[in-house]
């Protein structure tokens, strides 16, 4: 139930992928017939995968997967032909895969402004608008969020962006093969996906890169994938993906109904069984497969090894779990102070999950946190100061 | 990446819980960084005849809390105070990196139960 860290291959997805490593091995830029082999399965995928965005064929830039498509988006629209300076608007809840780079971009002289969330995660449109400036190079928004799941109003951010005339990117990592996806009607000229996250393999994502955007390419050599992604393509991935995709648009419809059953199932039980237990994130505009819990006087890290071993797979957003003092960035720009953001808990469903599991995982829960707050030295007499005892840095 | 000896711990916690009637109490750590852990000890003639404790923490802080239990029990307040952080993460065959520096508070938590029973102590004979 951590299917937004990744997921399973699919047989079917696998099955395609096999012969492009024993016997269709060639490199898709050759002319003779083993490269003419590869290219033809590469454009092939290349084409499921414009179709499930609704997209053309020559808009589908192969890449190793969504940190690269976002550091490609980012970087190679800002710095096209070299230039070092420029404003960007993105948000406070993005991936570090942007958020990142954005940095990286600012020590270059580049000015970021990360626009905020209310405390269901929603980005204001008009806020967007309200940053914009004369010389704002690149507006990048994720279409929903990786950790509580919530759905940006993208349709109204790219129509923003155009009226203005600014490349619009989006990180639609986590929105595969959960929401339908138009990049003509949501007014998108970039957008990153990532194979392993609905189903394809690891190591390969897409960057989708509308005709007469401009951009740089930040891997240069070879000149593969239109000059905008050298190095040879990774050929079995891409087979992959595109196979992935082509199933993503098939089943898309009933995937997303059974997980949004069993989600919203999910996020009515847990209030109900556990005291003291809250959801984080928005009611509706929610990914179909993500729910997001809080309970207080307990940690996540502990929560998710409890949960491990009776056999489920979760996340949190607790400092421990990210090797850092700091809780996730993304419940913190909810509002919410370091001590509820180290009590959460993200159950991310996949297609595979069944309504089984989701009792199991209900059945289970209540115990697991009333045992940490056994050990736990809070409880409602006695609730969690602000700053008891010292400071974090030991 | 926990050793199996820290998961153990973790599972299954030695010495969970409080004494009401704690001759020290140490309480060290902060809610806002993930890791608060309060020690109960019994002194009896110099030695720690019981000890107990209660953690808001990840899995690290749960295994080090409960090894401490084990290590400082039966021990003399000289020996315990010896304890390091350095100690409680050996005997638990290593702990990661990053838990090293903010999830290993149980040796400060022993140490600062003793000071609580020893200023206690002091305060206790200045009266009589």
């Amino acid at each position: 139930m951590d299917h937004s860290a990744t997921t399973r291959v699919l047989p079917e997805v696998f099955d395609a992928m096999t012969p492009f490593f024993l016997d269709k091995f060639g490199n898709s830029s050759s002319i003779h017939s083993f490269g003419r082999e590869a290219k033809v399965a590469l454009e092939d995928s290349r084409k499921h995968v414009a179709s499930l965005l609704n997209a053309d064929p020559t808009e589908i830039i192969f890449t190793s997967g969504g940190t690269e498509s976002d550091n490609l988006a980012v970087k190679g629209v800002a710095m096209y032909k070299g230039k070092m300076k420029g404003h960007i608007i993105t948000t406070k809840v993005e991936h570090h895969a942007i958020l990142e780079p954005c940095e990286f971009l600012k020590r270059f002289g580049f000015e970021v402004t990360y626009i905020p969330v209310s405390s269901e995660g929603l980005i204001d449109p008009a806020e967007i608008e309200r940053g914009i400036r004369n010389d704002t190079v690149l507006i990048s928004v994720m279409m929903a969020n990786n950790e509580i799941g919530t759905i940006q109003p993208i349709r109204e951010i790219g129509r923003i962006a155009q009226s203005k005339s600014i490349p619009f990117h989006t990180d639609a990592v986590q929105a595969i093969g959960k929401l339908p996806i138009d990049v003509k009607a949501d007014n998108i000229d970039l957008l990153s996906l990532s194979a392993h996250k609905f189903h394809g393999p690891k190591g390969v994502g897409v960057l989708y890169v509308r005709k007469g955007t401009k951009i740089e390419p930040i891997l240069q050599g070879g000149g593969q994938e239109r000059g905008l992604r050298s190095s040879t393509v990774n050929v079995a991935g891409a087979v992959g993906l595109g196979k992935a995709a082509e199933m993503a648009r098939r089943d898309l419809e009933p995937t997303a109904e059974k997980m949004k059953r069993l989600r919203d199932k999910m996020l009515r039980a847990v209030p109900e069984l556990i005291p003291r237990s809250y959801v984080n994130g928005h009611k509706t505009k929610r990914l179909v497969n993500n729910a997001h819990f809080r309970f207080d006087f307990i940690e996540g890290e502990g929560l998710i090894l409890q949960l491990d071993f009776k056999g489920i797979a979760a996340s949190t957003g607790s400092a421990c779990s990210t090797g850092s003092l700091e809780p996730s960035h993304v419940l913190l720009a909810l509002g919410l102070t370091h001590q509820q953001a180290h009590g959460s808990l993200r159950i991310t469903l996949g297609r595979e999950n069944t309504e089984e599991e989701v009792d199991y995982l209900l059945e289970v829960l209540p115990g697991v946190v009333s045992k940490l707050r056994e050990i736990s030295p809070f409880n409602e007499s006695r609730p969690m100061g602000p700053s008891e005892g010292g400071s974090c840095v030991q | 990446m926990y050793s199996d000896k820290v998961m153990a711990h973790f599972a299954n916690p030695h010495n969970v819980g409080e004494i009401t009637d704690a001759d020290g109490i140490g309480k060290v750590g902060n809610p806002q960084c993930g890791d608060v852990m309060w020690l109960y000890i019994k002194v009896k003639d110099n030695i720690l005849t019981d000890i107990k404790f209660k953690t808001f923490g990840c899995g690290a802080a749960i295994a080090t809390s409960s090894m401490i239990t084990d290590l400082a029990k039966g021990k003399t307040l000289e020996e315990a105070k010896k304890i390091s952080r350095q100690d409680v993460a050996d005997s638990l065959d290593g702990l990661p990196p990053t838990k090293m520096h903010c999830s290993n508070l149980a040796a400060d938590a022993l140490r600062e139960a003793i000071k609580d029973y020893e200023s206690k102590l002091a305060s206790k004979a200045k009266a009589t």
